[in-house]
């Protein structure tokens, strides 16, 4: 139960904190989830969010698994982990929910304050800084782990370089490039 | 235009949640409530998405939300969001059961090494992407570097930072009188 109440905090204050997106909050999630409270590994972290990104809808849903995760890891039963997942997504999507329900019937009221402008240009740097943040909390296990060998080290550097280069350079479906990363994960690191 | 019921709103949000595979959310609403449903206009849109990206969570809930809202108010929100949601955590639990399963075995663990490798790419990409306009502005650059070093390698606490920052980064960028937009 008191991790229940801990999951709910967490993401609760999360939710508020998501600014620009989901993405921005990927730094602080990985270190509450993680180092502060241990409920996954930096393997799982990394696991975890990159199947949000394989399944449909807000790739933000992964946090789901999170809870799920922690209820496991701390000896629940099924039941409970599944109702951790559901405190987990109603803590992460309610609160900012509810604040966009109640600020857009008010924003009209702001349309012309020049302080709009201000906030969004102001804000824009701090939401790229938070994402490089979430690239490099996910990527210190995906991309480059200590405990790897430099050749699966190469390997995953390797793939996340050639999906980065690929979106650039042509238009295609995310989800496929990151299934293709599974491929080659799996033919060329079961090995090592 | 007639105002669609909430179990209209669900049904063509979870079509969304169930499609949108790869991200890119924002443009699978957009086909479907201004192209497809003609809920909204497109200015009607921009400007859900505007509050949408200014405030706290994800942009497509909150789009949703807000489109929901418009629709059919409280419940149509709830309708939007829910039905936008759910098919994604439906998928992710049986992703997540199977990976509780098998993620032992030496097979599924190397292509989730690859998968995971990949969306760190991914990650990137989008924010090189929306980040081109503040990587080439030198106090912008500042800014995304200060954050970065703070919350990325120091773990300063996330509000922790935002107090900081967030106002010293909305001063500079304060309205100016003659500021042409």
């Amino acid at each position: 139960m008191r991790e229940l109440v801990s999951l709910l905090n967490v993401f609760c204050l999360l939710s508020l904190l998501a600014v620009g997106g989901g993405s921005a909050v990927l730094p602080q999630m990985e270190h509450e989830t993680v180092t502060v409270h241990q409920w996954v590994s930096a393997d799982d972290f990394a696991t975890i969010y990159s199947l949000g990104q394989m399944a449909p809808g807000p790739n933000m849903t992964m946090v789901g698994l999170i809870g799920f995760k922690a209820a496991n890891h701390a000896g629940m039963s099924d039941a409970w982990a599944f109702a951790a997942m559901l405190v987990v997504l109603l803590a992460f999507y309610l609160p900012s929910s509810f604040l966009t329900y109640a600020v857009s019937h008010i924003w009209d009221n702001f349309k012309e304050n020049p302080w709009r402008d201000s906030v969004q240009k102001g804000m824009a740097p701090i939401t790229i800084g938070l994402m490089l943040a979430g690239v490099h909390a996910v990527g210190k296990t995906a991309s480059y782990n200590p405990e790897h060998s430099f050749h699966f080290n190469t390997i995953t550097i390797g793939v996340g370089l050639a999906v980065t280069a690929i979106l650039f350079a042509k238009h295609i479906n995310p989800a496929l490039l990151i299934l293709a990363g599974g491929v080659v994960g799996w033919f060329f690191l079961r090995g090592i | 235009m007639n105002k669609p019921a909430p179990a209209e709103i669900f049904a063509a949000f979870f079509r969304i949640g169930v499609t949108s595979f790869g991200g890119g959310l924002v443009a699978y609403l957009r086909d479907e409530i201004v192209a497809g449903r003609k809920w909204m206009s497109e200015d009607e849109f921009l400007a859900a998405l505007e509050i949408g990206q200014t405030l706290p969570g994800l942009n497509s809930v909150n789009v949703a939300i807000i489109a929901g809202r418009k629709l059919a108010g409280p419940r149509g929100a709830i309708a939007a969001a829910t039905g936008l949601v759910i098919p994604g955590a439906v998928i992710l639990v049986i992703l997540g059961l199977l990976y509780v399963r098998f993620r032992n075995n030496r097979d599924v663990a190397a292509a989730l090494a690859g998968i995971a490798a990949a969306a760190v790419g991914l990650l990137f990409q989008v924010t090189l992407k929306i980040g081109a306009k503040q990587f080439f502005n030198p106090l912008d650059l500042a800014f995304v570097l200060l954050t970065f070093v703070l919350v990325g390698l120091y773990h300063v606490s996330l509000p922790v930072a935002l107090f900081l920052i967030a106002p010293i980064a909305i001063i500079l960028r304060r309205p100016r009188k003659e500021a042409v937009k």
